[in-house]
């Protein structure tokens, strides 16, 4: 069974035929002083990754705070970024927007693309070409954000020009796709199709895994019946891979909430007294790209604070969407096994 | 015999009644191509950005790899204006933080795996494999932050390499512990009750057992993790300045990596720096590459299969 991201198996947990708890818990221990000692070093080492996450949470809490505290607006819902002098004024709402749209315009392309790949991979693909195909798309995850982030602005962008140009045009008239007159390489649009790419294997692998594993009797049964292929991958293979596609969404949505690199060289920051606008053909700061950007400004506390507040609001978003894509396939695999 | 299929071939006046047993009609069939053809043209669209990438940086980066001075100079003293110098200052730290990296995270992530598979029951062990899950999802920047004002803030210390260090080993642990997990979960348990059978302790099974059986696909993982957090720039802007010379004091200084020499001059527009820039790109991309393919390689010669 898929183990990857679930962790644990319910088949870890049952008893042999003969009805005895599994050996390899504790019971199998000897009590001697290695057995203690080794187990114990494992243990501590379990308790310390707890121990690492709370940390983290932990302090970033406690610096945040007293920023947060001499802030002069509202952090959820302003817009200004002014985090030091006697008066900071901070709010988030512009860089949650950035974070936020930039992320569903990368979903929005990398999961029907991702599931198509995994499909191609797992029921399409001849079988020589299968293994090499899912280790090309496996290396796009290896090439380094900050690689994609200048190879985006330097080679690819230029390519995107008639397609904000066209989308101006034509659609102009919804505020989303309203031209404000950013160059497309440095667009909220485009840094989303950048993200996408970033995606795309976490998507693919995770999809390709669920998809591997439809039992061949659903499969057989859905031809058996006359269903064309494809009518046998919507009827057999896509129902049974739901949860395994919604949770690959989900570690994908975590990612590209928190990708920092390729968003921080593309994105062009706004003019700071711009009138707001929702197009997603302007530019923008999100969460992480802010906290880069300005890395070298952390001289005071309470600048310093200011940005942890903001990484803070980043952890949580992502630690949400991670808890809901382990929930997600926690129920598959009480389902299935 | 000859007669009937001559007789079937003759044209008659009626049109063909339509004998196909699969019975399908003409939208389902074409439903069905139209499915096939897009889930070939996905592939080969998913294709593009990857031989692009690589293209590109082959192109624009090439020619800096193929001179010797490129793996063995700094850019100690060398403006933007000036061709020369070479990234073994980058190479060099970026290497040299890897291996901290793998020291420190080796360890932990290895016995929190055995802890999960071979010890681990109940609530303590849900809440560790949730809080692997958690961490894996930790982003970069949110790990550099952590580490900045744990390091910085609250201990007052510099910006060092070795904090970078920390911030990595904090993004490698959950993917060396999850890859060890499944590899620990392969090996077949009637070797541990053999081993418990022979009175060997469940600890001795563990180290002399099944580690030994899983090795391989454990070194798999740890390339794979290696080769994630070389490429993390986020910690390096956050935690460990660029510097032009090489540096080899953990605790001192500043030392240079591949990321931060990318993102010193990715905004040139000298031609040598820029040419520079592609040129540790591409170093960086072929070190990740080397790295992921040589994990691979390595886990064909596991012992456990899946």
């Amino acid at each position: 069974m898929s183990t990857s991201i679930t962790g644990r198996s319910v088949i870890d947990e049952l008893p042999d035929p003969e009805g005895r708890p599994p050996l390899t818990g504790d019971r199998a221990s000897t009590g001697r002083w290695g057995d203690r000692l080794f187990g114990g070093a494992a243990t501590s080492s379990g308790v310390l990754v707890i121990a690492l996450v709370s940390l983290v949470g932990l302090f970033l809490v406690i610096q945040a705070v007293p920023s947060l505290l001499n802030n002069n607006v509202n952090f959820l819902t302003s817009t200004e970024w002014v985090p030091s002098g006697a008066q900071p004024r901070f709010g988030i709402a512009a860089l949650l927007w950035a974070t936020v749209i930039t992320s569903v315009i990368a979903m929005a392309v990398a999961v029907p693309l991702g599931v198509a790949v995994a499909l191609f991979i797992t029921q399409y693909a001849p079988p020589w070409l299968s293994k090499p195909a899912a280790a090309i798309i496996d290396l796009l995850a290896a090439v380094p954000s900050i690689v994609y982030g200048f190879w985006g602005l330097n080679v690819a962008g230029q390519y995107f020009e008639p397609v904000q140009n066209f989308l101006n045009t034509y659609l102009g008239w919804i505020p989303l796709f309203k031209d404000v007159g950013t160059s497309a390489k440095s667009t909220l649009a485009f840094a989303g199709l950048i993200l996408a790419i970033m995606i795309l294997p976490i998507i693919t692998a995770i999809s390709r895994e669920v998809f591997a594993q439809v039992p061949t009797a659903h499969k057989e049964g859905a031809l058996a019946l006359g269903a064309t292929k494809w009518e046998m991958i919507r009827t057999a293979v896509l129902p049974f891979g739901k949860p395994g596609v919604i949770s690959g969404a989900m570690l994908g949505l975590g990612r590209a909430l928190g990708e920092t690199l390729a968003i921080m060289i593309l994105l062009s920051a706004l003019n700071p007294n711009a009138a707001w606008s929702w197009s997603i053909f302007t530019g923008g700061e999100t969460f992480a790209s802010k906290i880069a950007l300005n890395a070298g400004e952390f001289d005071s506390p309470q600048k310093t604070g200011a940005y942890i507040a903001a990484g803070l609001v980043l952890f949580i978003l992502t630690f949400v969407v991670n808890a809901i894509a382990r929930i997600v396939i926690e129920r598959r695999k009480a389902f299935t096994e | 015999m000859s007669t009937l299929t001559q007789a079937a071939v003759e044209p008659s006046t009626t049109p063909p009644v339509h004998t196909d047993l699969t019975g399908m009609s003409g939208r389902r069939a074409f439903t069905d191509r139209a499915a096939r053809v897009v889930m070939w043209g996905a592939f080969l669209l998913a294709c593009i950005p990857l031989v692009w990438i690589l293209v590109s940086t082959l192109v624009k980066g090439g020619h800096m790899l193929l001179s010797g001075s490129w793996w063995s100079l700094s850019q100690n003293g060398i403006t933007s204006r000036v061709v020369g110098g070479g990234a073994a200052h980058a190479i060099q730290g970026t290497l040299m933080q890897a291996a901290v990296t793998a020291i420190m995270s080796v360890p932990i992530g290895v016995l929190t795996a055995i802890y999960l598979v071979e010890y681990g029951r109940g609530r303590l062990a849900k809440v560790v494999s949730f809080m692997v899950d958690i961490l894996t999802g930790v982003p970069s920047i949110v790990a550099a932050l952590f580490i900045y004002a744990l390091w910085v803030t609250t201990f007052g210390f510099q910006r060092v390499p070795f904090a970078v260090t920390l911030a990595l080993t904090l993004l490698m642990i959950p993917t060396i512990v999850r890859s060890t997990e499944e590899m620990l979960k392969l090996v077949p348990n009637e070797l541990r009750e053999a081993s418990y059978a022979l009175g060997v302790p469940k600890w001795r099974t563990i180290v002399s057992i099944v580690l030994p059986t899983a090795f391989s696909g454990i070194v798999t993982g740890v390339l794979l993790g290696l080769a994630r957090v070389m490429g993390e720039t986020a910690p390096l802007i956050i935690l460990g300045p660029y510097t032009k010379s090489m540096a080899h004091d953990l605790f001192n200084g500043l030392m240079a990596t591949l990321p931060t020499m990318i993102n010193q001059d990715r905004t040139e527009a000298l031609q040598p720096a820029l040419d520079r820039v592609w040129g540790a790109a591409l170093t960086l991309i072929l070190l990740v590459f080397v790295l992921n393919l040589l994990g691979r390689f390595l886990g064909r010669f596991s012992k456990v299969k899946n």
